[in-house]
């Protein structure tokens, strides 16, 4: 079997069930392969939205999501969706070709030294010399991809091995003796943890992405509810937790809500699950939390004690420890007096907005709608700036793996390719890609990408004609002197007519609900282009730098 | 603060690229770094020098490490008992009236004349980091022309 081949066997045996990617001159063996092989392929139009499509097909199933490109501008095109999925500890094999063996280090045509420039941004990188160890390495890079904290793993496949034929033998065990992932927590920790939430008068919990990842929805719900403690979580960790819930806080941080902030503020205990921490959450690191004792879950044990200082460190999957402390609690805190604190800071500072029916359309307005119609059952994906903060607080989640966002890189032109991966594997499931008039042109080339395919994703497209965020920060922080903010844009519906999908143009209040109605009844991809205030900011905000209960909330 | 960490890695291409570019991301500095091969052919042992000016960076530094899948082991020699050396190379100036005094300085530390022609003279000298630097202070007035050598080596006992 020659390399190409045992390649293709290779993600079969791995339940891989589609690549997303695009051709060039040194995977023409890889290509020749799958015109034959029973494999789903997404041919994308560029490497930037193939790496994306992987990534949201990973959060939307939890399965490892595959792309794949030629050497040299294939692969350095794939680097940013590589460097998105890192920092969002997101399962993905990313493929590339590599010149021959023998040209490596030759500056060949198309080469570049794509192991070199990924070590970075992959959780490990791999380039295949020798055809016997070819089988190997891809059971090891999807190993090292799903296991522990996840992460994307790059195999560079020069094209003389893709065409080299050996026999094909599939390794039955994975043994990497400088990886060993700890799952479960250690008993002591887990036991100083219980005693400690007994203890607390006003915990919180603090929930991120390791949630998601671990699918510790349930165990947190339980804990939550047994321990009678609110929770807040991070923009990766929306959805881990009902946000329709009496316990729920929303997101903390930057844009959270006040009540989150205050809440975590003035804590006596923070039950850290699955977050790292971020500069975004905790805002001026020496005034975060001061009265509170800090008990940390995290899988990775570079995470803890990284930023803050953690009284009860437990290493770990999240859904397992979770498990370990519901066994341990007996006694839970009497929160009594610390939810009426609560609900008093959630009357006084309300997440709001300023809406009026005959004026512009509002862009929260805009993403309640698309809640009250999908009845919060749709996957929504976002690109980066106001669009994705409005998404995160005016959308109320209900279920994991239903927002799909750049958080650590902070991707513009992710959401848009990230819908078509979770559509292709979600496909009964509304994927709803809420964008802004600047990201959504990043990477608005897929619109071929889903006519071709029938994927049908929807596009909200909350069209200010500002870079939104930056213009924000330069109306807050720079005297409103607005540089190279203020965009031209093309008229999205004729654009999405020419490649043959459907546009809808809204600009009255009326108009909006309608609008989405029809947008998701109908069988094509569909770009909505809502004409919404221009100068309207997120908030409310905390300045950064900032301790995060120092918050403007805009409303005069 | 200096700490001496070693390192068991697997002996392949990249990986020294992997753990420099490990260092190099975090601003973290190197002071000195020694690679060899260990009785397991598979198995390479790494002898790193790294400033940290407190616990928390040295924690994280190890914890980093420990997260690349090729580094099997970390060491952390600051806590523990062991011995250390380096090796060191020094060409100096050499005049006949001198030689007394030389080879008396020499004679103090775990070093000795390796080569000798006309006015130029090679020390080689096996010692710990502090030794060393003594060693160093002493040849200083014979007029060093030129001095090299290696990362420190460690060894728990």
């Amino acid at each position: 079997m020659i390399g190409a081949q045992i390649l293709i066997e290779c993600l079969k045996r791995e339940g891989v069930e589609v690549i997303f990617g695009y051709p060039g001159g040194q995977v023409l063996p890889i290509f020749d392969k799958l015109y034959d092989a029973d494999m789903r392929f997404i041919l994308t139009r560029h490497e930037q939205g193939a790496a994306h499509a992987a990534d949201g097909y990973a959060r939307a199933t939890g399965k490892t999501g595959v792309c794949l490109a030629t050497s040299g501008p294939g692969a350095t095109n794939l680097t940013t969706g590589i460097a998105n999925a890192y920092m969002d500890s997101i399962p993905m094999v990313a493929l590339t070709g590599q010149v021959k063996t023998h040209l490596i280090g030759n500056d060949a045509f198309q080469e570049a030294d794509v192991t070199g420039v990924t070590r970075p941004i992959t959780k490990h990188n791999f380039l295949v010399k020798d055809i016997q160890d070819l089988a190997r390495t891809v059971r090891e890079a999807f190993y090292i991809a799903s296991t522990g904290r996840p992460g994307p793993v790059l195999i560079d496949i020069p094209s003389d091995i893709q065409q080299q034929d050996i026999e094909f033998i599939w390794p039955q065990e994975v043994k990497i003796r400088g990886y060993n992932p700890t799952y479960f927590g250690h008993a002591g920790q887990i036991k100083k943890a219980a005693k400690l939430i007994a203890q607390s008068k006003k915990p919180i919990i603090y929930a991120g992405g390791g949630i998601i990842t671990s699918g510790a929805h349930h165990e947190l719900r339980e804990l939550a509810e047994r321990a009678k403690t609110p929770v807040t979580w991070t923009l990766m960790g929306i959805g881990g937790f009902p946000a329709t819930h009496p316990l729920a806080l929303g997101m903390l941080g930057m844009h959270g809500t006040a009540y989150a902030n205050h809440a975590i503020m003035e804590s006596d205990l923070i039950i850290a699950v699955g977050a790292r921490f971020d500069d975004r959450v905790t805002g001026r690191l020496d005034a975060f939390a001061p009265y509170a004792k800090i008990i940390h879950i995290d899988i990775d044990p570079a995470s803890i004690s990284k930023n803050v200082k953690v009284d009860v460190p437990i290493v770990g999957d999240a859904k397992n420890i979770l498990g370990q402390l519901l066994q341990e609690i007996k006694k839970t805190p009497d929160t009594q007096d610390w939810f009426k604190t609560i609900d008093e800071w959630k009357k006084k500072y309300p997440l709001a907005y300023n809406y009026n029916e005959s004026a512009r359309i509002k862009p929260q307005y805009v993403v309640e709608q698309i809640f009250e119609v999908t009845k919060g059952e749709a996957i929504i994906t976002t690109e980066v700036g106001q669009n994705q903060m409005w998404a995160a607080q005016w959308y109320k989640y209900l279920h994991p793996r239903s927002f799909l966002s750049s958080g650590g890189l902070g991707t513009m032109g992710f959401g848009f390719p990230a819908a078509i991966g979770a559509k292709v594997g979600c496909p009964d499931r509304q994927v709803i890609d809420i964008a802004g008039d600047g990201s959504i042109q990043m990477n608005i080339q897929e619109l071929a990408t889903c006519v071709c395919n029938k994927i049908n994703v929807k596009v909200a497209i909350l069209n200010n004609g500002y870079l939104g965020m930056v213009r924000q920060w330069q109306e807050l922080f720079y005297k409103k002197r607005y540089s190279h903010t203020c965009i031209y844009n093309p008229d999205f519906v004729k654009l999405a007519e020419s490649y043959g999908a459907v546009g809808i143009r809204v600009d009255k209040n009326e108009e909006v609900r309608p609008a989405i109605e029809s947008a998701l009844s109908i069988d094509n991809t569909v770009f909505i282009d809502f004409h919404v205030e221009p100068e309207e900011n997120v908030f409310p905000m905390v300045p950064a730098g900032e301790a995060i209960n120092r918050i403007i909330d805009g409303l005069a | 603060m200096r700490h001496t960490i070693s390192l068991l890695v697997e002996n392949k291409f990249g990986v020294l690229a992997r753990i420099a570019g490990l260092f190099s991301a975090r601003g973290y500095n190197i002071a000195s770094l020694a690679v060899s091969e260990t009785l397991d052919p598979t198995i390479s042992y790494m002898t790193m020098v790294v400033e940290a000016e407190d616990e928390k960076i040295l924690e994280q530094i190890k914890k980093q490490l420990n997260k690349l899948i090729d580094v099997i082991t970390v060491m952390d020699f600051t806590k523990k008992e062991h011995v250390d050396r380096e090796l060191v190379l020094v060409k100096i100036n050499y005049s006949a009236q001198e030689k007394a005094k030389l080879e008396a300085l020499v004679g103090k530390y775990l070093a000795k004349i390796i080569f000798h022609k006309g006015d130029t003279v090679i020390i080689e000298a096996v010692d710990e980091q502090e030794k060393i630097k003594q060693l160093l202070a002493g040849l200083e007035g014979f007029g060093v022309k030129e001095l090299v050598r290696t990362g420190r080596i460690a060894m728990q006992y």
